[in-house]
């Protein structure tokens, strides 16, 4: 039982990453109309910037500052080139840039940073456990769920009670008239990804915590947050983050009893859920199709 | 006064139609004539013929994947699914089952077609960005059953144990170096360039443009699209595996990296920057891709970014590919190539 226990938190953890990974991914392939294969390298990005400035900053400032340098590269990165394919109706080509873009970061990581794991050293108050039963729940656990809490929380606060985040929610569901309204879209847009890498970056920092750095860190989460929001439904932000947990839970739940199986069955999850309900948990019909 | 005028544009519409089909047949002799003679003119200029091996792997996998992508409008992203399950059905038929290689070769892509012929239904249901994301989670499933099935795939280590044994012919044997082997894959490459050519310019191949040109209209006209994009991908699915089956005997060895989206990122990067609109688009692609990987690759460790940034400048600047982008010139020069559409 106690093992059990300790399988579906840590798949609960596990699905907090991943929540958190689909939240930005989802912001991102709602606005921008874009698969940021590159959400991964953002990730591992942030965790090394966190790495970088945690001498000067502790964990507490680098987990606020990190992601907001990672957003800086996004910045960049979508002003110089992913706006430039957003009147291409295909999406292959933001795909394939957001695609080499991961094999450049990730590089790039590995030429400066080393291609060696790192640990990030988390505060000594929340690195035991809380009690002897029940060993893995400790502090830093709960302060991942906490942290992911109160960012997704803040997200959905802003967009609904923010101007910007209300312009965000129309831009989704109609970009041209919102842009007739006068609303500067570009500038939305670039906004809404900078958001979407502000995600990424915590859950890297949060990931390094637990795991350490590595340069590849993004890889074996980025794919689970796909299968999140095929799961969750396309276009619906609570539905990717309904879509990260499950999985995360149904993957520690199942590791109990086949480790083996622990990753196949999110995509079995995914398969079923495609057959049984094509447009996921709260998906809407017809969108980006 | 009218009749001559019409008359003779049609003549004239009949003297282009047919010059231009007996240029691309030309064209396309000329193309098998050059790659029949690689092992003669390759070694000149510095290339060995391994590598022309790999060029045309990578080309006909790219060109299965471009059946879908260039010229029925489906973005898969998971198309090394069916490449690495085509790759691994070859290398445990050799392994265990049997030593002859074209038994074994059948049965990875068999394998690897019926796959694709199974999840194609699947991912039709969905179009556009949706039907990608399926593709690649589809694809991703794959990667983790051959990592942790150990015993029987080999696990991360990969799949060792089989080579690609000698075919014994009445009269001859057949040793399977470098050079049998290339001929073999150039046979396969000529099958397979065949067989979309054929498929191409019948009613299966109009109708597979016709939904990538309008999609909805298509549905209006009362074609079962789901059904004809779930043909192009089985078909597609099934190309891809026959030249992931002669990838793993390549080198005598498979392993989950040929299962991993980065594949499927690089077939569709070939098929990109050579054209997906042009037949042979992915020919160029491959030539250049593995040539630029493999010099790149030992002069520097910083080949990655290499890569990424022909993903960055072709998407960025050459939208239509290479072939694409000269056809583009040619019509500026003369408008009657841009009536053109391939093949």
């Amino acid at each position: 039982m106690v093992l059990l226990l300790f399988n579906a938190f840590n798949g609960l953890i596990q699905g907090a990453f991943y929540a958190l990974m689909a939240l930005g991914l989802a912001l991102i392939l709602g606005l921008n109309a874009t698969i940021n294969f590159a959400h991964g390298a953002f990730m591992a990005l942030a965790a090394y910037f966190a790495f970088t400035i945690f001498p000067y900053t502790g964990f507490w400032g680098a987990l606020i500052i990190a992601p907001l340098l990672a957003a800086g590269v996004g910045f960049v990165v979508e002003t110089t080139m992913v706006r430039r394919l957003y009147t291409r109706k295909d999406p292959i080509y933001t795909l394939l840039l957001t695609f080499g873009l991961a094999l450049i970061l990730q590089d790039m990581i590995r030429t400066i940073w080393g291609a060696q794991g790192q640990p990030l050293a988390i505060p000594a108050m929340l690195n035991h456990p809380l009690s002897n039963t029940y060993f893995f729940v400790t502090g830093y656990r709960l302060f991942v769920v906490g942290v992911a809490l109160v960012s997704t929380g803040a997200l959905f606060a802003v967009l609904r009670f923010s101007r910007i985040g209300i312009r965000i929610r129309a831009g989704n569901s109609d970009l041209e008239t919102i842009a007739a309204l006068g609303v500067n879209i570009y500038l939305l847009r670039t906004i809404n990804f900078m958001i979407g890498i502000l995600f990424a970056g915590v859950a890297g920092i949060l990931a390094a915590g637990q795991l350490g750095l590595n340069p590849n860190m993004g890889d074996s989460l980025i794919m689970p947050a796909f299968v999140a929001i095929v799961v969750g439904g396309v276009g619906s932000l609570l539905g990717s983050l309904l879509g990260g947990l499950i999985i995360g839970l149904a993957s520690g739940i199942v590791t109990t009893f086949a480790p083996a199986a622990s990753e196949v069955v999110i995509y079995v999850i995914m398969g079923v859920m495609l057959v049984v309900r094509p447009r996921g948990l709260l998906g809407q019909e017809g969108l980006f199709e | 006064m009218s009749t001559p005028s019409s008359l003779s544009r049609t003549d004239a519409a009949a003297t282009t139609t047919n010059p231009k089909f007996n240029r691309r047949v030309i064209g396309n002799l000329l193309l098998g004539l050059v790659l029949i003679a690689v092992p003669f003119w390759l070694p000149l200029v510095g290339g060995y013929t391994d590598l022309a091996s790999r060029v045309l792997i990578y080309a006909l996998a790219a060109m299965g994947l471009n059946l879908l992508l260039g010229f029925t409008g489906g973005l898969s992203f998971g198309h090394a699914a069916y490449f690495g399950l085509g790759a691994y059905g070859v290398g445990l038929m050799l392994k265990y089952e049997t030593h002859n290689i074209f038994i074994a070769l059948l049965a990875g892509t068999v394998l690897g077609g019926a796959a694709a012929a199974l999840l194609g239904p699947i991912a039709a249901r969905r179009r556009g960005i949706y039907f990608s994301m399926i593709t690649i989670a589809i694809g991703q499933m794959f990667y983790f059953i051959a990592v942790r099935w150990n015993s029987f795939t080999g696990g991360y280590d990969g799949l060792t144990g089989f080579s690609r044994h000698p075919v014994h012919l009445p009269g001859l044997t057949l040793p399977m170096g470098s050079l049998d082997f290339y001929y073999m894959v150039l046979i396969c490459f000529g099958l397979g360039a065949w067989g979309l050519w054929t498929i191409l310019n019948s009613p299966l191949g109009h109708t597979f443009v016709a939904i990538r040109e309008n999609h909805k209209r298509l549905t209006f006209l009362g074609i079962r699209t789901q059904r004809y994009i779930a043909i192009s991908f089985a078909i597609s699915g099934t190309i891809a595996a026959l030249a992931g089956g002669l990838d793993a005997m390549y080198g005598n060895f498979t392993s989950p990296n040929v299962l991993e989206y980065t594949l499927s990122g690089n077939f569709l990067i070939i098929a990109v920057l050579g054209g997906m609109r042009n037949f042979w688009g992915p020919l160029v692609g491959a030539v250049i891709f593995i040539l630029v990987r493999d010099y790149v690759s030992s002069i520097t460790h910083n080949w990655m970014t290499v890569i990424g940034l022909i993903f960055v400048v072709s998407v960025l600047f050459f939208p239509l590919g290479i072939l694409g982008s000269i056809k583009d010139w040619r019509a500026l020069i003369s408008p009657r190539i841009r009536e053109q559409d391939a093949p």
